[in-house]
C-alpha cells in the first residue's frame, strides 16, 4: 500500500519516558528517532504493523511557545486527549503480560458481548483501551 | 495559584488523573476524600479543591455521575432488578438511588430502562467502554441544588427531553 496515514502523534511529557514505555512495556520498536537542535523527531510502530508509526512528540519550542505547551502538558496529564484503541488478539494475557512489566491498567479486562477490553495509560497520562474483537 | 486549569501543574494533574481513574474502575467503592488524597499523594485539604480545579466537578459529585452512568448502562443492557443495581452501583439504600437517579437524569430508573433499549441497537459500531463515556449524565451543578431548581419552578433539564 503506497496511500494512507502514515504517522498520528501522541503529546507526551518527556520521552526518553515515552519512548522507555512503549518499546519496553508496550512491545513496540523504535522507527525513527532523530534530533535537530532542540527538537526530536520520534516515532514507534506496532511490530505486526510496518506501515504505520505513532509519533511521540514533546510539546515545546521550536514548534509551540511555552504557554501553549504547558496548556497541553496539562490537558495529556489530565486524561483529556481522544481515545486511543490497540487491537490484540488475547487482551487478558496482554493484560497480565503488560502488568507485570508495570504498566498503570485504568481498567482490568471486561468481557462485553463476546469481545474483551482493558484499560491503560501512558505515563503522560494518554489514555488506551486494548480490545480483543469478539471472534 | 489562579483558577486557570494550564495553571495547575502537568504532575500533580497526572496525580489527580489516577485518583479518578480509580473511581471510574471502581465507582461502587466508598470513595472518601482520605482514599483518594492518598492515590493522588496530596493533603486531603488540597485534594478536593485541586480535582475541581482540574476536572470542573467536586470528586464526589463525579462519583456520582459516574454511578448513575454505570446504573443507566446495567439497566440497559441487563435484566437485573432496580434493587440489585442500586446495590451494584454503590448506594446504600433503594430510596436514595432513585431519589438521586431521578433528580440527576430526570427520569425513575424503570423509565430510563424502557427508553435506553429502544435506541440501542443504533449504536452497535462504537466501541462500549466509549460510549458508556459519552453518556455520562452531565452533572453540572450539585443534586441539593437541582432539586431547589426543581422545587422552585425553574429547571430546564435537557434530559427531560430524551422519552
Amino acid at each position: 500500500m503506497s496511500q494512507g496515514v502514515e504517522v498520528v502523534g501522541l503529546y507526551v511529557r518527556d520521552q526518553d519516558e515515552a519512548l522507555a514505555f512503549y518499546v519496553e512495556q508496550i512491545g513496540f520498536r523504535v522507527h525513527t528517532d532523530v534530533r535537530n537542535g532542540d527538537y526530536r523527531w520520534l516515532t514507534v510502530q506496532h511490530p505486526d504493523q510496518p506501515s504505520f508509526q505513532l509519533g511521540l512528540f514533546s510539546p515545546g519550542p521550536p514548534v509551540l511557545d511555552a504557554v501553549t505547551a504547558q496548556t497541553l502538558r496539562a490537558i495529556v496529564a489530565k486524561g483529556a486527549m481522544p481515545p486511543l484503541v490497540l487491537t490484540v488478539d488475547d487482551c487478558r494475557a496482554a493484560y497480565e503480560r503488560m502488568r507485570a512489566r508495570g504498566v498503570e491498567f485504568t481498567q482490568e479486562p471486561v468481557e462485553r458481548y463476546g469481545a474483551v477490553d482493558a484499560g491503560f495509560r501512558d505515563p503522560s497520562g494518554n489514555g488506551w483501551k486494548m480490545i480483543q474483537a469478539r471472534r | 495559584m489562579t483558577d486557570d486549569p494550564a495553571s495547575q501543574d502537568p504532575e500533580l494533574l497526572r496525580r489527580l488523573l489516577r485518583a479518578k481513574d480509580r473511581m471510574d474502575a471502581a465507582s461502587h467503592e466508598r470513595w472518601p476524600v482520605r482514599r483518594l488524597a492518598r492515590v493522588s499523594g496530596v493533603s486531603e485539604a488540597h485534594f478536593a479543591r485541586s480535582f475541581k480545579q482540574a476536572f470542573g466537578v467536586p470528586p464526589h459529585r463525579y462519583l456520582l455521575t459516574r454511578r448513575i452512568e454505570r446504573a443507566t448502562a446495567l439497566l440497559r443492557d441487563t435484566d437485573l432488578s432496580v434493587t440489585e443495581i442500586a446495590f451494584h452501583t454503590g448506594w446504600e439504600s433503594l430510596g436514595t438511588f432513585g431519589r438521586t437517579f431521578r433528580d440527576v437524569t430526570g427520569e425513575s430508573p424503570s423509565a430510563i430502562r424502557s427508553c435506553a433499549r429502544a435506541a440501542a441497537h443504533e449504536l452497535d459500531c462504537v466501541p462500549a467502554c466509549i460510549l458508556r463515556a459519552a453518556h455520562r449524565p452531565d452533572l453540572a451543578t450539585a443534586v441539593s441544588e437541582k432539586r431547589r431548581r426543581v422545587a422552585v419552578g425553574i429547571n430546564r433539564s435537557e434530559h427531560k427531553e430524551v422519552r
